[in-house]
């Protein structure tokens, strides 16, 4: 389970997150909504580390991950995955080697081992054979999907998603969502995922929650949703302008 | 000026000038910091050498095209000068050794390291940095592997190995073009250049040379990391650090130049 309580993070005299509370169960996949820039990815990063609160904490089953050492939160990251916006996946290594880098500096596998784990990943994302090519020859959507690959590869609990559908066609986009849900049932993983893309969120999330200038104010179903009262969140997914 | 104005202006200078202070405190602050970690992360070495080879083929194989044809024409130079200066004051056998002090103790180290800081100490910092601006070194934090040990460790040791090794490849080259010139333009024997070469030959200027050259890689290697890894926006941080990077390193060199050379060859 994942406690985000009373989030607070200002970048120079910018306040980004203005006291964010959110709960996500073991097993759910929450999907966080927002306006752009309103603070999402600044959201997923203090989950996982990347960023400190000002105020406030992030706690992964009980363990709070701004007040732990480098050691022990390299120790839990190893249980998270994350899938970047542009999916970050390193020029220099092949589609194989950046699916395999995380099994190949943690574990003991020997190297046909993780070449048979990386070619099972590769194949539950629906890219298999393309181990050997580099990412500069793979298009948007299957850089995510390797992405997606390296983001599983070490079996994580917890997986975060940044933009998953971001730039991509809209086939390609519901691609992913099901590739997404089809994770989720088969790994048992607790999704969190941050987007703009309403047909996105509807597919994927148990739950929605909205973020608008730092403060969550909406969490609920995807029916729910649709019938909550408040004029900001009706305008942000029927896509209307004030 | 009106007093008021003149205080203003006088207050706005004092401004900037303590701005800058504290950016130039805060950027050697967090210099010697990463520095610090890269030491720290010398540990795995062993567990990273695959990486230390690669960026010892960037930073020494691959370099080596370019710095022999700079220290070929680099010697040729030396004895073009050498030559020039000496003419009616001092006996042509002289030339060997005014070539082989020159290239051993200056030309071959801060010539190879400034050939060098501009061919790989801004690859480094441009690779690094648009991995940066990309996420990748997000991304390799989120799998948890530390970037320290990771990219920075593997560069800093290449740099601190491979510099010497490109040095010695260097003087050798530098002094076959001042023995070119020697013998085709100034028109001494091959012996003389040869006997004044090994009469006046001292193993402190080549190690002192060789010192000089290991701190020079380091230098070019650290900051291709620090610029590297500080770099923020897209193309433009990118391009920034890429100067930034190349531009420190060469004055690094020159003024570590001076303090070696002021406490080797004293």
């Amino acid at each position: 389970m994942i406690d985000i309580s009373n989030i607070y993070k200002s970048f120079n005299s910018k306040q980004v997150l203005a006291g964010v509370d959110l709960s996500i169960n073991t097993g759910e996949t929450m999907v966080i909504i927002g306006g752009s820039g309103c603070g999402k990815s600044v959201l997923l990063r203090h989950i996982i580390g990347l960023m400190q609160p000002d105020r406030g904490s992030v706690k992964i089953d009980g363990t709070d991950v701004s007040r732990i050492n480098r050691k022990e939160l390299f120790a839990l990251r190893k249980r998270l995955g994350m899938l970047f916006q542009g999916a970050a996946l390193f020029d220099s290594l092949t589609v194989a080697e950046n699916v395999g880098l995380g099994l190949r500096e943690h574990s003991e596998y020997s190297a046909e081992q993780i070449s048979d784990i990386v070619n099972k990943k590769l194949e539950m994302v629906g890219m298999s054979g393309t181990g050997g090519l580099m990412p500069a020859e793979l298009s948007g959507g299957m850089k995510k999907r390797v992405g997606l690959a390296r983001a599983i590869a070490m079996d994580p609990e917890y997986i975060l998603y940044d933009e998953p559908t971001t730039g991509l066609d809209p086939i390609m986009a519901d691609k992913i969502n099901d590739l997404i849900i089809a994770l989720r049932s088969r790994m048992a993983l607790t999704s969190i995922a941050v987007t703009h893309d309403m047909v996105s969120a509807a597919k994927i999330a148990d739950r929605i929650a909205m973020l608008h200038q730092g403060k969550i104010i909406f969490c609920g179903t995807p029916e729910e949703i649709k019938r909550s009262p408040d004029e900001r969140v009706q305008r942000f997914i029927k896509g209307e302008a004030d | 000026m009106p007093l008021k104005l003149n205080i203003l202006f006088q207050r706005s200078i004092l401004e900037n000038i303590g701005r800058s202070t504290i950016d130039l405190f805060q950027e050697w602050g967090a210099a010697f910091i990463l520095l610090g970690k890269i030491s720290l992360s010398l540990r795995h070495i062993f567990r990273n050498f695959s990486q230390i080879l690669t960026q010892m083929m960037f930073f020494g194989v691959s370099s080596l095209p370019v710095v022999l044809f700079s220290a070929v024409f680099t010697g040729m130079v030396a004895g073009v000068q050498a030559a020039y200066q000496m003419q009616g004051l001092v006996p042509p056998i002289w030339l060997g050794a005014g070539i082989s002090r020159a290239v051993l103790i200056e030309l071959g180290p801060v010539l190879t390291a400034l050939v060098v800081a501009g061919r790989v100490g801004a690859g480094i910092a441009a690779e690094l940095g648009t991995m940066k601006v990309t996420e990748q070194i997000d991304a390799l934090e989120t799998m948890a592997i530390d970037p320290v040990a990771y990219l920075y460790m593997p560069r800093f040791v290449a740099g601190a190995v491979m510099a010497p090794v490109l040095t010695v490849f260097a003087n050798f080259v530098a002094l076959v073009g001042g023995w070119l010139v020697a013998v085709l333009s100034v028109g001494i024997s091959s012996q003389m250049y040869m006997d004044g070469l090994r009469f006046h030959f001292h193993t402190r200027d080549l190690v002192g040379g060789i010192v000089k050259s290991v701190f020079f890689g380091i230098i070019i290697a650290t900051s291709g990391c620090f610029h590297g890894s500080a770099t923020e926006g897209g193309a433009e941080g990118v391009g920034k650090a890429t100067t930034n990077s190349v531009v420190t390193s060469a004055v690094l060199i020159l003024i570590f130049d001076y303090i070696i050379s002021a406490w080797i060859f004293r």
